[in-house]
């Protein structure tokens, strides 16, 4: 008797782990399987899924550059800004006449010299939270962004230069018709994501990431240089929104002033849906995709569904605090055996 | 006594200073291999500041310390690691968050080649981590289990296993009983003696008399910065010690 008793428990603390890890995603299903029902004709048709992924092509770039910092139990609210500098640098070098590779390259190199400066008054300026750091830079980077550009759009972009945001890769030889293309940005998505899983999991550096925002004190006195690991994880933040700004340059095919306005916010709510913890050491990057994709198909569903965009304010708010309240039943759970 | 006339580290004259503050003044240790010394001594009587200095976090004002007889200048705990010291801090330095192989290697994993990537070789962390916990008789369900999964004790242990992963051989702990359960300190206790009997030394800070007497081999006790009494741990009491820690002969 005592040993079945045992088995069912067993079972039940060997299945808690993996409800960790995906639990989430049985929230994204469901609430496809619900949208599903409600516009069984558009919502996963081809065109609507693309278009979603489009939608949350550069914001899954900004929230996995803050997942990484929320792991070290830190916080980047200069993504939206630094997203919106590296545009304003690509429109400019654009406008120069740069050639292609160069406009390509700028808004990255831009991004992580932005997230580098983070880093580096983070840890050598010691200040006593990267809130304050980057909410500093929050202003800094937009304030710059508006000085080299005037404050006004500057649009019209390459081919070349658009091709990730607005990049279309042909299926017809798969015997699907011209309209059921994949964007290009799906493909970097799924690569980025990967990349990045890749790095976290199976890299030292990803593994002391993770250390640090366990316990800073346990990384150090396994000598490992804290402060250099935090300058790597906010210039990578930094390189991500580059990326989310050579996106948005392929989408809008415009720099403005206002790209990436609030996007930081739009950016920890994912991570936080997805499961990323702000006391750090926790969070996965599949839990990232998801958060983002919760985020967008509500978008998306609402907007199909000719809801107010105030009430989208109103609905995604519920969310945040409705995944993070079933986190806490799960942590319940895990410590009730 | 197991242990042989070998000594393993030496400290000569030692004296740090923090601006006017004289925190250590003239201390010397000597211990050898296999040996577990005990440091004793009030709050402020310079414990932690002289193991500080040990394991390479400070460095000596004045004095010097001799590595298997090499004069040795420590420039950061990396240093003293190199040289087979380790530290098992008071606040565990785990990382709770992380499995307890991956806390083991902590800084230090293992890794394979893939082209011309280095990965974590996962593997032989489980493997490594799980031989040697049974090296030392410490039982966990598994070496993938978090660390804030495990008991105050359990964690104490994983700390000190992973102070002895490396081949180290002298081990300093700061207070390793302090935070645990009654029931639970007699094991980190057998741990103790099982890495004696390994031939690795110890160093043991604590308050409990109850721990100096059942694992130490000697005693010395440190008052206001120096070297205030030592003995052999068969020729002295309770008393005696307990007297010294409050600066009475």
């Amino acid at each position: 008797m005592e040993t079945k008793e045992n088995k069912k428990q067993n079972i039940f603390l060997k299945t808690i782990p993996y409800f960790d890890k995906y639990g989430i995603l049985l929230l994204l299903f469901l609430m496809i399987a619900v949208l599903h029902f409600l516009q069984p004709e558009v919502f996963l048709s081809w065109r609507n899924v693309t278009n979603v992924f489009k939608q949350i092509s550069w914001q899954s770039m900004l929230a996995l550059g803050v997942f990484i910092v929320i792991v070290t139990a830190g916080i980047d609210l200069s993504v939206g800004s630094i997203m919106m500098l590296s545009l304003m640098v690509l429109a400019i070098t654009s406008k120069a006449g740069a050639a292609w590779y160069i406009v390509i390259i700028i808004p990255i190199i831009m991004g992580a010299l932005c997230g580098m400066i983070n880093g580096l008054g983070i840890t050598i300026l010691r200040m006593p939270h990267p809130f304050i750091m980057t909410l500093g830079t929050l202003y800094i980077f937009r304030g710059t962004g508006n000085l080299i550009s005037g404050g006004v759009p500057i649009s019209g972009f390459t081919e070349e230069v658009r091709l990730l945001g607005n990049g279309r890769i042909d299926l017809t030889w798969l015997g699907l018709e011209e309209s059921q293309y994949l964007p290009v940005s799906v493909v970097l998505i799924a690569v980025v994501f990967f990349l990045m899983w890749a790095f976290l999991n199976h890299t030292r550096t990803g593994k002391w990431i993770y250390a640090i925002g366990g316990n800073p004190n346990a990384a150090r006195a396994a000598g490992i240089n804290v402060n250099r690991i935090l300058v790597i994880v906010y210039s990578l933040c930094g390189l991500l929104a580059g990326f989310g700004a050579l996106i948005l340059a392929g989408r809008a095919d415009s720099g403005y002033p206002n790209a990436g306005l609030n996007a930081e916010l739009d950016a920890i709510a994912a991570c936080i849906i997805g499961g990323a913890s702000f006391f750090g050491g926790r969070g996965t990057v599949l839990g990232v995709f998801v958060g983002v994709m919760i985020m967008g198909i509500l978008r998306n569903g609402l907007n199909l569904m000719d809801v107010s965009s105030f009430w989208q304010q109103v609905l995604i708010g519920a969310i945040i605090v409705i995944a993070v309240y079933i986190d806490v039943l799960r942590k319940d759970l895990g410590t009730r055996h | 006594m197991s242990f042989s006339n070998k000594i393993i580290l030496e400290a000569k004259g030692v004296s740090k200073y923090f601006g006017t503050i004289t925190a250590l003044e003239d201390v010397n240790l000597t211990i050898k291999e296999g040996e577990c010394l005990g440091v004793v001594g009030d709050n402020g009587a310079g414990k932690s500041t002289f193991m500080k200095v040990l394991s390479g976090l400070y460095k000596p004002s004045k004095g010097a310390l001799y590595f298997n007889g090499n004069k040795e200048v420590l420039e950061s705990p990396r240093d003293s690691q190199n040289l087979g010291l380790e530290m098992v801090y008071q606040d565990l330095a785990l990382a709770g968050n992380l499995p307890i192989g991956e806390n083991i290697f902590l800084g230090r994993e293992p890794t394979k080649k893939l082209g011309f990537l280095k990965l974590l070789d996962y593997k032989k962390i489980k493997e490594m981590s799980e031989a040697h916990l049974d090296k030392l008789k410490i039982h966990v369900k598994s070496a993938d289990q978090k660390v804030e999964e495990l008991s105050g004790g359990q964690r104490q242990a994983i700390a000190i296993a992973r102070a002895t992963a490396f081949n180290s051989k002298l081990v300093i702990m700061d207070e390793p009983t302090a935070a645990l359960a009654i029931k639970e300190v007699g094991k980190v206790l057998d741990l103790i003696n099982s890495l004696k009997k390994m031939g690795v030394s110890v160093i043991i800070i604590s308050h409990r008399m109850d721990d100096i007497f059942a694992v130490c081999d000697r005693v010395m006790a440190l008052f206001q910065g120096t070297n205030f009494a030592e003995s052999e741990l068969s020729k002295t009491s309770r008393d005696e010690v307990i007297g010294w820690i409050m600066g009475k002969k």
